[in-house]
């Protein structure tokens, strides 16, 4: 599992538009730099990021080659209800993975 | 009153010329490395933390054997002497040593993954403590030995680390400002690498940089550049895991 930071103000009130930043651990190799031996590198990047606020989705990113290592994305959301938010992370190898974070709106 | 209060205080930050890495950087980038949600340094904390309290295969833990509070000071206190070899020992070195004599886990260096990760947990645990390397005489030697090979011109464009890190701190070298070079702020996070390394990588890189062979991965002289370095800036905060261009 990549560490992941994730940024979600604590106790929202209902109807306000709160910024969420989230950074994931990955290498983003683009595909096009050798190695120590002269070998290029394979391809390994996060292709597809999205957050999903009690099911639906609210927010996604494609991503390509050029974005740099470790991606950090921010993003804005009104929230209405409590609930929960959940990021996906897709990429290359197979690439997958959820971090579910619960959202208390007062 | 106030206003000599306040002038005093000016007086005594302006005292001391040594400015971090930090000082130097672009108002984006220094946000970037103070808050803890953005900053990517803090990947490897969390790495660390969690490595912290894992057990090894030999059912040992760093948690095991430190208890929970010392974490803060120990980035402080390095480098310092190593009992056993009387020669100083720098933290990723105390760590990697550690982890090998008490957790069986193979030799690392400065870059390795684990030793990277635990490092940079430290740091966070000592960020804002004043720099205060060992005081002990035997590190005397080394302090001379690392100031000799800061002053030492050398590679093809035959410069010293003290030409520019001494000489031209502040002015800017192509678009690069050039910073006073102090330790203050290890493992740090470069944009330049994407990500974290270790002093003696980025030592690696300015010998490069002045077209200079590389001292051997294992040489002391590393150790001593490192040990003349700490106690150039010791006294100076800690800043924790830093990002740097």
């Amino acid at each position: 599992m990549a560490r992941t930071l994730i940024h979600v103000p604590p106790s929202p009130r209902r109807g306000e538009v709160i910024e969420i930043r989230v950074t994931i651990a990955h290498p983003m190799e683009t595909g096009y730099r050798p190695d120590d031996q002269g070998r290029t590198l394979p391809r390994d990047i996060l292709t597809h990021f999205e957050c999903r606020y009690n099911g639906r989705r609210v927010f996604a990113a494609e991503m390509h080659p050029a974005i740099a290592a470790n991606p950090y994305l921010a993003f804005t959301l009104r929230v209405q209800d409590s609930g929960s938010l959940a990021f996906t992370w897709e990429g290359d190898r197979g690439f997958s993975q959820t971090e579910t974070v619960s959202l208390q709106v007062t | 009153m106030a206003i000599v209060l306040l002038l005093g205080r000016a007086l005594a930050a302006d005292a001391d010329p040594r400015r971090t890495g930090f000082d130097f950087m672009s108002p984006a980038l220094q946000a970037l490395q103070r808050d803890d949600t953005q900053n990517p340094a803090l990947l490897w904390v969390q790495e660390g933390a969690a490595l912290w309290a894992r057990p090894a295969a030999n059912a040992k833990a760093c948690a095991t054997c430190h208890a929970d509070g010392s974490q803060r000071g120990m980035a402080a206190r390095h480098p310092r002497i190593d009992e056993r070899s009387g020669r100083p020992i720098t933290l990723a070195g105390r760590i990697d040593q550690c982890r090998q004599a008490h957790q069986g886990e193979a030799a690392q260096g400065a870059d390795g993954a684990g030793v990277l990760a635990l490092g940079a947990y430290l740091a966070m645990a000592s960020r804002g403590l004043p720099l205060a390397p060992d005081s002990d005489p035997r590190m005397a030697p080394w302090v001379e030995r690392g100031q000799r090979l800061w002053q030492q011109r050398m590679g093809q464009l035959n410069l010293s680390c003290a030409n520019c890190h001494d000489q031209n701190a502040g002015r800017r070298l192509g678009g690069a400002a050039i910073p006073q070079a102090h330790p203050t702020g290890y493992p740090s996070y470069r944009l330049e690498w994407q990500t974290l390394g270790s002093l003696p990588r980025r030592l690696r890189s300015c010998l490069a940089g002045v077209r200079a062979e590389p001292f051997a991965p294992d040489a002391v002289e590393w150790l001593a550049l490192e040990t003349y370095l700490a106690r150039r800036a010791s006294g100076m905060a800690l800043e924790g895991p830093s990002v740097r261009p």
